[in-house]
């Protein structure tokens, strides 16, 4: 284990504040996903004064970019805090940071719900939001800029305090984790610098695939980002309710420095099936795409190994053993494992996605939202939410109520994303579109193919929404029982003693963000010269809702 | 840095299994021609129904069983609603957007294109099979999205 610093209440709270709002974006999008889904599938009339693309828009909001930022700033922030002690630490800035994404959440929010920003959560242009949504977004993001200083700060003064001795895992992988968010959050806010004078009527129109390339240069390495924040868990939290260690601690950290650099150099496979953009690119950004796979592979070996050296370590030799000493009953442990399991779907169904031509048979239907289910909405909310059940009592001092309703949240939770995402996979298989409010084209042939599994899916999203149900109860009997807990401290795993350290030649984050700025740029120069060499026409935008 | 013997195995057939992959698309792009719709020109969106060909969406035909169809995309609804075509048409779609993004999709076809405001783009479908295909928006494109679609009659 991990020297640990010990719990301090002026860093819990500002952890806390992260980790609260997470929880309560997560809850609020759960209840416009389930609205959503039985909307769709038609066994609910979404009214008028609140429709379905409006649901989805908040949904998508809440869910992709709130709740896994705030919960990535927070657990980022406690991990840095309690792994480098550090009496004088000042908390002004993780505030600052905290502040600004609320109050950028807070107005993007109130857009949303109020009707003049159902742009969904692409926005694509020229489908034209009011400014204060683009605004917002822009805050939540430049907030998250400024949380990420305080993590390199911290890491800065590590490395000050402790000559030659590398940063914690933990720090070394947030440090990883926003650097990669630094590069990739460049793209957003150049975006933005087109869309808030154009939404404010100061520009007469827009560069519709200048939009589109700044957003998914964005757009899939927050993916990434996500899948960061939970290979963090996976690697160095994890491993500690099964008394096991990092496999590696070299590979874990190679696993970062991969991420940092290919997360980037991908988004063009998001528009395979768009103009402007030449074939060469797109099979560039496929090779990428499928680099980035590598880390996960490393990721799926290291993890399945820990397990199995711990299992060993008891004296329990085999598949079976292995699996059955595991603590399954530990709703942390169970909610992280069953998103492993998710991530197994996910991450297959991503190769089909990011295979350039297969891509033809599965784009914008149905397929892709199954497939971000098995992903986001699997191994990365399903980590996020067990973690929770984790931190909780480390950052309150409470003990966690209702272990076995907690527990029993993550199992329906798998069981229901299961159910969803396969459906949702099958349906889109058959040519059932993503992001629409509903699929009867009128009683088309082809459509009424795609009915049953558009039921199964609004009943998976059922069961995902009591899962959630009993989140909510756990977060709030937590908070009303405030039964007090001694055990505060945070033990984080780390590789077993005796084994090698990692290479000196990783720890130089810098030069890795330098290395992966150089690709980013190199794999996005090509096609940003051709968009501007092409006569593009402005759009004026519009809204169409 | 040590690396275990197993995950040297693991990682062999994992990067194996990736090249298998990329080579499978590449030699479908270079010797089979299969690739994504990329169109390059680029539209006034503004100005599409007095652009020709746009100023009259429809068929076109080139002979020997080979066809043009051009499509307007806008809000709620495709130009031309309809299209009918005789067994093995050969037709090669070319779609553009007069205002936000839409999705061109032809449902159980490789027919998927988006159309974007101020580009062209373009998709190509053999149909073999006779029967009614449906063609639907696949992108969110505003209030009125899910009315969005086109019949094509293969006969």
């Amino acid at each position: 284990m991990q020297a640990v610093a010990s719990s301090n209440p002026a860093e819990n709270r500002v952890v806390l504040a992260h980790i609260y709002t997470a929880t309560v974006a997560v809850c609020l999008g759960a209840v416009f996903g389930v609205l959503q889904g039985f909307s769709r599938a038609g066994a609910i009339d979404a009214p008028p004064w609140f429709d379905y693309y409006r649901m989805l828009t908040a949904h998508g909001v809440l869910m992709a970019l709130v709740f896994t930022t705030f919960f990535i700033t927070g657990f980022s922030l406690f991990a840095v805090y309690r792994t480098i002690a550090r009496p004088d630490r000042k908390l002004a800035t993780a505030w600052i940071g905290w502040w600004m994404m609320l109050i950028g959440t807070a107005t993007a929010a109130i857009t949303i719900l109020s009707g003049n920003a159902t742009v969904l959560y692409t926005f694509y242009a020229p489908l034209k939001a009011a400014p204060s949504f683009y605004l917002g977004a822009t805050l939540l993001v430049l907030g998250t800029w400024v949380v990420a200083y305080e993590i390199f700060e911290n890491a800065f003064y590590f490395k000050r305090t402790n000559p030659g001795i590398s940063l914690p895992l933990p720090v070394f992988m947030a440090s990883a984790t926003f650097l990669m968010w630094i590069i990739a959050t460049l793209g957003v806010v150049a975006e933005m610098a087109l869309l808030i004078p154009w939404s404010f009527g100061w520009t007469p129109g827009i560069n519709v695939m200048l939009t589109r390339m700044f957003f998914w240069y964005f757009g899939h390495p927050l993916v990434y980002f996500w899948i960061m924040g939970a290979y963090i868990i996976w690697y160095t939290v994890v491993p500690t309710r099964y008394g096991g260690n990092v496999f590696s601690d070299g590979l874990a950290r190679l696993t970062f420095l991969m991420l940092l650099i290919l997360s980037t150099p991908v988004g063009i496979h998001h528009e395979f099936m768009e103009p402007g953009i030449a074939s060469s690119w797109k099979l560039l950004h496929m090779v990428m795409t499928y680099g980035v796979a590598i880390p996960s592979f490393l990721t799926a070996f290291a993890i399945f190994a820990s397990f199995e050296l711990a299992a060993m370590k008891q004296g329990r030799h085999g598949f079976i053993a292995t699996v059955t000493s595991l603590p399954w009953n530990d709703p942390f442990f169970s909610g992280a494992a069953y998103g492993m399991l998710l991530f197994i779907l996910g991450g297959f169904g991503g190769m089909i996605n990011a295979s350039y031509s297969m891509d033809t048979l599965v784009h914008n239907t149905i397929w892709i939202v199954g497939h971000f289910h098995a992903t986001v909405g699997g191994p990365v909310a399903l980590t996020f939410i067990g973690a929770t059940y984790w931190l909780i009592p480390r950052l309150t001092g409470r003990e966690l109520w209702g272990r076995s309703i907690a527990l029993w949240q993550t199992r329906l939770w798998f069981i229901g994303m299961l159910i969803m995402s396969l459906s949702m996979h099958y349906a889109g298989l058959l040519g059932a579109p993503r992001r629409t409010s509903s699929v009867a084209y009128a009683g088309a042939t082809v459509a009424q193919s795609w009915e049953p599994a558009m039921l199964l899916a609004a009943a998976g999203g059922a069961i995902l929404f009591i899962s959630i149900c009993f989140f909510a109860a756990v977060a709030i009997g937590t908070l009303f029982k405030n039964e007090k807990t001694h055990d505060t401290t945070a033990d984080f795993a780390v590789a077993a003693p005796g084994s090698e350290p990692a290479p000196p030649v990783f720890e130089n984050l810098i030069r890795w963000a330098v290395v992966a700025l150089v690709l980013a740029v190199l794999a996005y120069t090509g096609p940003f010269i051709e968009l501007f060499h092409s006569h593009a026409y402005l759009a004026p935008g519009m809204r169409t809702w | 840095m040590h690396i275990n013997r197993y995950e040297r195995w693991w990682m062999a057939f994992g990067v194996s299994m990736l090249v298998l992959f990329m080579a499978t698309i590449f030699v479908a792009a270079f010797a089979d021609n299969i690739n994504p719709p990329t169109g390059s020109q680029t539209i006034d969106p503004t100005k599409v129904y007095a652009t020709p060909p746009f100023d009259h969406p429809g068929l076109h035909r080139l002979g020997d069983g080979r066809y043009e169809a051009y499509y307007v995309a806008s809000v709620f609804q495709f130009a031309p609603a309809k299209l009918t075509l005789p067994v093995g048409a050969h037709v090669t779609f070319y779609v553009t957007s007069s205002d936000v993004v839409h999705g061109f999709e032809i449902a159980k076809t490789d027919v998927n294109a988006m159309a974007v405001p101020g580009w062209v783009n373009i998709a190509s479908h053999t149909f073999r099979t006779p029967g009614t295909y449906l063609l639907v928006c696949n992108e969110y494109c505003g209030i009125g999205h899910q009315n969005m679609y086109g019949t094509i009659e293969v006969k």
